[in-house]
């Protein structure tokens, strides 16, 4: 499973609320949390994450359960999320939604292109190619499908 | 020699498994989602053994017609398919498992971060997001990574005006908000079997602030008796050797009163130092601390007073609710000026009431603090009930070991 996109850096222990605020939840409109994404920390944000790899610290997606989250960036045009760690409920859930996590510390430069496979296991930015732990097979299945909705969908 | 999550998962840590769940249960604010999944997935159906329930309790009542259209959707699937259902007003999803559902040696998943409280029971209680969930209606199963487990060895006895929401306070300090992501907290030692049910409900739920997949007690004596209590049965857990990836060790006699400051959960302070910080709301309830014993110890520090800030009262559950009326707790409560919510969530998530206002300031005895969680531009302290209920009393932010 391969993906390229620019980098959007952020910082360390990004929770869930400031991915998408809870005042944005009380709906089941996806364009919505699309939209406010990250409005806490960077309102301009939004339109620089379609197409984009966002590059973060440790511990992104920690605290609240909130799916609407991992939703939000996948609505925005996210195309991966690489940092050193990942929450453990937001991995599950980015995974179930059909967004790709990457469990790798990159020095994160603004701008610059980001290409992976997350079959093979690398990561390549500025000229340099990483090996990361591939996800397991399951997980990969669920991506390939296009989310657990999807994988429950073929697997009767 | 296993830990006890590897007992209950039946696999050493690292090991993936496939594990049929004994309770699936989901929220007003999951449940939706869950339930928009589990249609895409295209199979009308739910898996056999598990026992499924929906509580509605963070938009409760509904703040208006889109949420009330979406729990209108939500209460009618539940009612089809004949899971347990608790309607606005029967309390918070967490306290209502832990009052007549979880038994010892469960595997129990919720479709909300602080699933982890029943992990005081000695079940393996985790948390999920709502495709998981959508999932576990399908097949009544799903899958875990066996996390190794990290040990809070307790010594000695809680004195002065400290309360297991501190020594809460003080482990997730100690650990971080990432430090134990992917593995299980097991409590542990003489001082853990001393605490009470509630106040082991207080130190699992914030198991998850450190970023654990679970916090477990195994099931003793207080356990066994709690459940008996409630016309409930379950057994005791012995404990064996195995061989924890952490170990930390706390006396209970060391334990002070702390807050943790605004916006992180893991930077936590003694509450001296933070003394006379003006406040604009105090908030005692939800999924920590909203329990009967917390009110009741709230009552005792207000009773016969008034509090000089709005102070916001919001009981666990209508169990709480309850039996704080009958005897008299509510009185003392609303006699001292505060205002009492419908048993739920109340103000802790910002969805719909309680909200603070920009530059406002608020001491809550729930269990995270993060940027705008209450409103847009609050501040958000964490403490104790005896910090809160001190802090009312003054309007700022006070220790209870000077009042």
């Amino acid at each position: 499973m391969q993906g390229k996109g620019t980098a959007v850096c952020l910082p360390a222990d990004i929770d869930t609320d400031i991915v998408i605020a809870g005042r944005y939840l009380r709906t089941k409109d996806r364009s919505i949390w699309a939209t406010h994404i990250f409005e806490d920390l960077d309102p301009g944000i939004a339109p620089r994450l379609n197409g984009a790899v966002i590059v973060a610290g440790k511990n992104f997606g920690c605290g609240s359960s909130r799916e609407q989250a991992a939703i939000a960036l996948r609505e925005a045009g996210v195309v991966a999320v690489i940092a050193p760690s990942f929450a453990r409920i937001f991995f599950r859930n980015a995974i179930n939604i059909g967004l790709p996590l990457i469990e790798c510390d990159l020095s994160c430069e603004e701008g610059s292109g980001v290409a992976f496979d997350l079959t093979e296991g690398w990561v390549e930015n500025n000229g340099k190619r990483r090996q990361i732990r591939p996800l397991s097979a399951r997980m990969q299945d669920i991506l390939k499908a296009g989310g657990l909705v999807e994988y429950w969908r073929d697997h009767p | 020699m296993s830990t006890l999550s590897e007992r209950i998962l039946g696999a050493p840590a690292g090991d993936y498994v496939d594990r049929k769940v004994d309770r699936a249960y989901a929220h007003d604010g999951t449940g939706v989602l869950a339930l928009e999944a589990w249609r895409r997935m295209g199979k009308d159906r739910l898996g056999k053994e598990t026992r499924y329930s929906i509580q509605f309790d963070h938009i409760a009542p509904a703040n208006n017609s889109t949420t009330a259209t979406l729990q209108h959707e939500l209460r009618e699937f539940a009612r089809e398919k004949s899971m347990r259902f608790s309607e606005v007003g029967c309390g918070i999803c967490h306290q209502i498992m832990c009052e007549d559902e979880i038994l010892p040696g469960e595997i129990v998943v919720g479709a909300d971060s602080h699933s982890v409280t029943g992990g005081a029971f000695g079940a393996f209680a985790t948390g999920v997001g709502a495709t998981d969930m959508a999932a576990i209606w399908l097949t009544g199963e799903t899958w875990f990574k066996v996390p190794s487990s990290a040990a809070i060895h307790i010594t000695g006895k809680l004195s002065g005006a400290a309360e297991a929401k501190d020594l809460a306070l003080a482990y997730v300090g100690k650990l971080g908000t990432d430090g134990a992501t992917n593995q299980a907290l097991e409590f542990v030692g003489e001082g853990a079997h001393s605490l009470s049910m509630d106040e082991r409900f207080v130190l699992s739920n914030l198991s998850v602030e450190a970023g654990a997949k679970a916090g477990l007690f195994y099931a003793d004596d207080v356990t066994v008796r709690y459940l008996r209590e409630q016309g409930r049965a379950g057994t005791v857990q012995a404990p064996e050797p195995c061989t924890y990836c952490r170990e930390l060790d706390f006396d209970l006699a060391d334990i002070v009163p702390l807050v943790a400051v605004p916006h992180r959960v893991d930077t936590v302070r003694p509450v001296g130092d933070l003394a006379g910080t003006p406040l604009d709301q105090v908030f005692v309830g939800t999924c920590t601390n909203g329990r009967y014993s917390d009110l009741a110890r709230f009552a005792r520090w207000v009773k016969g007073k008034k509090v000089a800030v709005r102070t916001i009262v919001v009981p666990a559950s209508a169990a709480v609710l309850k039996k704080a009326i009958r005897t008299g707790v509510l009185a003392d409560i609303v006699e001292a000026g505060c205002t009492v919510g419908t048993p739920g969530c109340g103000p802790c998530l910002g969805y719909h009431m309680g909200v603070l206002g920009e530059g406002e300031v608020c001491l809550s005895t729930a269990n995270r603090n993060f940027k705008n969680r209450m409103g847009v531009g609050g501040e958000i302290y964490l403490g104790s009930v005896a910090t809160a209920a001190a802090s009312a009393i003054k309007g700022e932010i006070a220790s209870p070991e000077a009042a």
